[in-house]
Formats: C-alpha cells, structure tokens, sequence
C-alpha cells in the first residue's frame, strides 16, 4: 500500500519536475521576444508589455508537458493502450486510405459549397469502391478535375483558386523530377519558374508572338538555365549541392532585381500579353472569341480557358515523368537516388542523367512559370523569392518524395489551407514549418510513404519504408 | 590608397561578423555532418533579442553605455543559447540517423518558424536603434581630401571577435568539453562507445554555436543600426559561404572565411557595385564548392563505400 503510494507520488513529482523544466526553458525563450513589443509607431523605438501573452504561452507550455508527461511516460497502461489504439488506426488508414482521402474532400466540400456541386466528390468514394483503389482514386480525380469548371461556372473565386492549386501541383511533379526521383536537393527551383516567367514576358512583349509560340522557348530557357546550373553542381553531395542551389535561386533573383534594362528592376513587367485561344483572343471585341462562337461576352470565359491550360500542362508534366520513369534514364535516375557509387560502378554516367534531370525538371517549372507570367499579366522579382522554393519543396516532401498522387494531394491540401487562412498569414507559416520538421520527424518518406517499384520480378509488391534506403544524393 | 585602407578596416570589421557565425555552421558541420540552415535565424535573434535588452535596460535606467552593453551581452548570450539549445532538441537530435536530406529539411523548416515567429512576435516593419558607440579616430591623413578612419564600434567589433575567438578556442583545446567535441568530430559512435556523452556534447556544441552567433547579432545592430526579421537568411548563407571557403569543420578556417568574405564583399561594392554584392558572395561559394571543395584550410573528405 505505502510502496504504491510512494510510487504514485514519485511519478506526480517527476511530471512535475518535467513541466517546470519545460516551463522555465519557455519562459527563458518568450521573455524577451513575446514578453515585451518593440513599436515605433509614436517616434523612437518604445516597448510595450505583453506580460499576460507570456504567461498564457509559458502555462500552456507547462500544462502540455505536465500532462504529457504524467499520462503518456509514467502510464505504462495507458500507453499501453493508446499505442494499440494507434496502431489500429494506421492499419485500418492503410487499408482504406484512398477511401478516406476521398471521404475528407467530401466532407469538405460538402461544408464550402451547397450539395449539388459536390457530386463528383461521390464519385470518388463510388469508384474506388468499385473499380479498385489505384486507378478507380486517379480516375475519379481526374473526371473531378476536366468537369470542375462546369461545376463551377459560377463562381470564378474557386476557378481562381483551382488554377493556382493546379499550377503548384505541375510545380511539385516537375521539382519531384529532381528531388523525388534523382534524389538531388534544388532549394532554389524558383529559379527555373522566375526564368519561365520573364523570358515569357520579355520574348511575347518583344516580338509579339503568341503564348504557343514562347511557352516552348520559355521551357527551352528554363531548360538551358537547369544545365547551367547542373555543370558546376555535378561533383556536389547531398547537402553542399542543396546549398549551391539555393544561391544559384539568389543570384537569379538579385540579377533579375538589378538589370533594370531587361526586366526593369523591381517595379517588374507589367501588361504581359494574354493567353489567346488559338490566335482569338478573350475580349468583347467583333474577332473576340465570345463573338466567334456566337456567345454571349463573359470574363470567365478566359478563367475556364487558362484552367484547361494549367490542368493540360500538369496533366502533361505527369504523364511524362510516369513515361520516363520506365526508361532507362528515369532507372538511372532513381538508381543515383538510392547509391550513386554503385551506379557509377554499372557503368551509368553520373553527369549526363543528372544533367537531364536537372533539364527536364528545369523545364517544366518553366512552363509553369509561363502560365504564371500570362495568368497575372503582370511579374515581379517578388514572385520568385526562397520561401516559394521551401513551399515548392515542402509540397514535394509532405507528399512523400517520388509520389506522384502524394504531391498532387499535398499541393491540393496546402495551397487550399494557404488560401482558406488567408489573414493568418504568418500563423500558417509557422505551422508549415513545423509541420515540415514533424513529417522529417514522424514520417521522413512523406504522407505517402509507399514507393511503388518500377522494376519488378513476377509481382508488384510495395516497398514499406525501413525497405528504402535514402542515397548520398 | 586611402580609399584601399577605409575598404580593409570596413572589411575587417564586417568579416568579424561573418566570422562568428560561420563558427556555428562549422562546429556542427564537423561533428554532425549537418547544414544548420536555421543558423542564420539564430543571428537574427541574437539581434532581436540584444535590441529588446537594450531598450529594457534603458528603460529601467541603467545608460552606461560599458555597463548596459555587458549586461547586454550576458543576456542575449544566454537566451539566444536557448534558442540554439531547442532548435537542436526539438528538430534535429530525433533525426539522428534518419537519412541524409532529413536534418537539412527539418532545417529549413526551423528557419520558416524562427522567422515568422519572429515576425508575428514583433512585427515585420525593420526596428532601429540609435547609434550607441560613437567617435571616429583617425588612422592616416596625408592631407589628400579622404581622410582613414577607424570608428570605435569598428574597434570593439574587432577587439570582442579576437576575445571569443580565443576564448572559444582554448575551450576546444584544453577543457574536457572541447577533448569530448573533438572526439565527437572525429568518430560520434566511437566516441559514445567510449563514454562520451554525445547528446550533451552536441547540445553544448549548439548552445555555443548560439551564443556566438547572438554575439555577432549585436555587433550587427549596433554597426548597422537597424534590423528586421529577414538579416539571418542572407548573412546565413554568407556565413555558410565563409565556413566552406575557410574549409568546413576547421574554426581558424571559419575566421579567415569569414574575414575574407567581409573584405571581398567590402571591396567589391567599394570598386565594383553595391547592387550585385550578394551575387559576388554566392558566386563565390560556388566556384569554391566546384573548385576548392575542401576549403583552404579544411581536411579532404573520404568517401566510403
């Protein structure tokens, strides 16, 4: 009796223990900076006090540990429990997890918009249920996707939304090319997109050519700045090569900021051309496509049209990665990923398969960076800092790297939360930080963890994460 | 002539910043083979934190100036070192052994939340101190219309980075603490094999890391008077550029990294253009990583199969 109400006490006393420690390293850390506010919005620096933010912080800190401590580490029982509670879980999410992907964005969809246009969410469930999870979830998705603007024609707030969703997703497949699948770190993929975006400006401003014309030769550009950057990153590891791309995303930036000549500096370009339908452009005008087709003039017209655009090129970006993973330079790719010595070792040129993924990865952010520039009608060296290449980054790794379907997802669940939130600025940015270290945490390989192989004897079986070993890069 | 020697006394007193920094990046490169991206957002706290310091210190009355900069500097050291103590506690010790890429990811992700918490905590627009350390000496007039001269703030940035700078290197040299970090450089398992505790060790690593870096923070807003919640990035990466060309894992090549890089950007905006002074400090992180990827002073690295 007295032993066990010793050791009830001792555990209360440690989990007491443990929160005051916690708390008094809280506090060490929010006194200054939540403590007190520097303002200058009356003449010279003052602070004001925020002694009631400090505590609340600081207590919520104590508190969470306290309990923590007490209901997690010192219950064997309950931890007991709530670990197989947890694994029940993740096997049944496992098992169904398509099924709940889909349930989510029906529930979802169901609260944002009123019941009729949420039909294609049923569908979803409908044929996962009945054709199979792995085609019947993509299928689904995409019939979702070439319908949405019909589901959505009246309300061009959502078109907006899609298109910029869709353009983050052709982003996160064309940086999985290269982080995904070669297993090379690029912090400085914006680049890519800022080169897109301006020869597009520059070259449909010059000479007046059309969108079809310069979305090529702005992927060529991009394409041609990929290799320029990949020559001198080739002998690069891991880590050192994620830096060297990051200042090369710098220096695009700083140069694009300062050659005011070409891309005139910081104020940007403006009234870059619009994407036309074929040569007939969106405008109320006799040869305006409203006019051709006999339709009444409406400026949603050019919504649908650059969302078909963006969902063609994603769609484009996709098909093509899937297609040359199954070529011999996507095996060399993904081999290079896992070990690069035994690659070299079988006789596969290092140089070149980096250099065609940093290329063909190049080039399609420099699609998108096209579409970007004839979307916005308007560019800026603002568009293209580093935060866009960590969001580009954290899309690719929160959907688990080299997962098609993942980075679609987390590009779909980021950039909606990013809009939804959108006066909580730098509350979600906060959030997606830590939610980047949680995943490196708690799921290095990403939402989706599984890495379906491309190569394969008798059967395909999936490949579980302790499986994978992760290359030197 | 002049205008040479005004540019290497700037110099000099800028890559003393650069310095300090790139100390941090170094001393965790050697011992876990890890970029600590959120380095240079641990700088700008040090700022932050050396700035909210001064004005309590002002406010509550104590205005000599020896004094309050001590004070001053105990205090950012300290709490700027428990900043560098939790970052390596909450994102970076749980990745121990997990995959490469995984601690530098885990490092940006730092970096996005030391920013904007630092934004949300005290807002983005850029917080300005008056100049506290004033007076200008002269160090060479040949009656020529420039006249060199050394600032005070100039000789204490100097004179405070060789005090550290000595004091940290005898740490590493001769205490038990600096014997257990350079065991962990050269071997981490063997090290625990051996007995050495390296959690602590890391985590001292960091804890100290940090508070060079808050040290360099408020030589930073004291020099340059104002700071917001964006300086740790670009002086990160600078530092980061200082600790490779000086040859990573070594801390003597940290301090020369860091004073060449000073004195190259120096330079460059005193002869060539402000505007593209970043782009002559990447670039030369470049050309060195492509080049000279061991630095000047560091030890090649072998690897293995």
């Amino acid at each position: 009796m007295s032993a066990e109400k010793t050791g009830k006490s001792s555990v209360l006393s440690h989990a007491l223990k443990d929160a005051l420690i916690a708390g008094i390293v809280a506090f060490g850390l929010f006194i200054l900076l939540l403590g007190f506010l520097t303002d200058d919005s009356r003449g010279p620096l003052q602070l004001r006090q925020r002694p009631v933010l400090l505590a609340s912080i600081v207590g919520m800190v104590f508190v969470g540990r306290f309990l923590i401590s007490l209901l997690y580490y010192n219950a064997p029982a309950l931890r007991h429990w709530l670990g197989k509670l947890w694994f029940a879980i993740c096997a049944f999410a496992a098992r169904y997890k398509w099924q709940l992907v889909a349930l989510m964005f029906a529930v979802a969809a169901s609260r944002i918009y009123y019941a009729p246009q949420s039909w294609p969410l049923a569908l979803i469930i409908v044929a996962t249920t009945f054709i199979g999870v792995r085609f019947g979830f993509s299928a689904a998705l995409l019939v979702f996707a070439v319908l949405f603007p019909v589901t959505f024609y009246s309300n061009p707030y959502y078109l907006g939304i899609a298109i910029i969703i869709l353009t983050y997703v052709m982003l996160g497949w064309g940086l999985n090319i290269v982080v995904g699948l070669a297993g090379l770190l690029d912090l400085g993929y914006v680049a890519f997109y800022a080169v897109g975006a301006y020869s597009y400006a520059i070259i449909a401003q010059a000479y007046g050519w059309s969108f079809w014309v310069c979305l090529p030769l702005a992927g060529l550009f991009a394409a041609f700045f990929g290799v320029l950057l990949g020559f001198p990153v080739l002998r690069l590891r891991g880590d050192y090569l994620a830096i060297v791309t990051l200042a090369f995303g710098e220096i695009v930036r700083i140069v694009l900021l300062n050659w005011i000549s070409l891309t005139n500096g910081p104020n940007g370009i403006g009234s870059i051309p619009r994407a036309t339908f074929f040569g007939i452009p969106f405008n109320p005008t006799e040869a305006g496509f409203a006019a051709t087709f006999g339709l009444e003039f409406d400026p949603t017209h050019r919504t649908v049209f650059l969302f078909y655009v963006i969902l063609a090129l994603a769609l484009i970006t996709n098909w093509v990665t899937i297609r040359l993973r199954k070529l011999p330079v996507g095996r060399a790719w993904e081999a290079l990923r896992e070990d690069e010595i035994a690659v070299r070792s079988l006789g596969i040129n290092p140089t070149n398969t980096k250099l065609t993924a940093f290329a063909i990865g190049a080039m399609f952010g420099g699609f998108a960076g096209a579409f970007f520039a004839t979307r916005q009608g308007f560019i800026s060296p603002d568009s293209f800092t580093f935060p866009e290449s960590a969001l580009i980054l954290a899309i690719v790794v929160l959907g688990g790297m080299g997962s098609q379907i993942g980075v679609a997802v987390a590009a779909t669940v980021m950039t909606a939360s990013f809009e939804l939130f959108r006066e909580f600025e730098q509350f979600r940015l906060v959030i997606f930080g830590f939610a980047m270290v949680g995943i490196m945490v708690w799921r290095p390989r990403g939402l989706v963890s599984t890495r379906e192989p491309t190569a394969y004897l008798k059967e395909r079986k999936k490949i579980s994460v302790e499986h994978v070993a992760e290359g030197r890069g | 002539m002049e205008y040479f020697l005004q540019q290497l006394i700037n110099g000099l007193a800028l890559g003393s910043i650069y310095g300090l920094v790139a100390i941090g990046y170094t001393m965790v490169y050697g011992i876990i083979g890890m970029i600590n991206f959120a380095h240079g957002d641990i700088f700008m706290v040090g700022a932050f934190v050396a700035l909210i310091a001064f004005l309590i210190l002002v406010a509550i009355g104590i205005t000599a100036i020896p004094l309050a900069l001590f004070l001053v500097l105990i205090i950012a050291m300290l709490l700027t070192s428990l900043y560098g103590w939790a970052v390596e506690r909450i994102a970076y010790r749980p990745l121990r052994g997990s995959f490469r890429l995984a601690p530098l990811i885990s490092a940006i992700g730092m970096s996005i939340v030391l920013q904007n918490y630092v934004q949300l905590a005290q807002g983005a627009r850029v917080k300005t101190l008056q100049p506290l350390i004033t007076g200008v000496h002269t160090v060479l007039d040949l009656g020529n219309r420039f006249v060199v001269q050394i600032s005070n703030i100039q000789i204490l940035i100097i004179l405070t980075t060789l005090a550290l700078m000595s004091g940290f290197s005898w740490i590493v040299s001769s205490t038990s603490l600096g014997r257990d970090m350079r065991a962990c450089e050269q071997d981490l398992k063997m090290a625990a094999l051996l007995g050495v505790d390296t959690n602590r060790t890391i985590a001292l690593t960091f804890l100290i890391g940090a508070a060079l870096a808050s040290v360099a923070g408020i030589m930073y807003l004291l020099y340059y008077g104002v700071i917001d919640f964006h300086i740790g990035f670009v002086a990160g990466v600078k530092a980061f550029t200082a600790a490779v060309l000086g040859g990573i894992g070594s801390l003597p090549g940290a301090m020369l990294g860091g004073l060449l890089i000073g004195l190259i950007e120096t330079y460059w905006s005193a002869y060539f253009s402000v505007q593209y002074k970043d782009v002559a400090a990447f670039s030369i992180l470049i050309v060195v990583l492509i080049f000279m990827p061991t630095g000047i002073l560091g030890r090649p690295e072998v690897e293995k199969v």
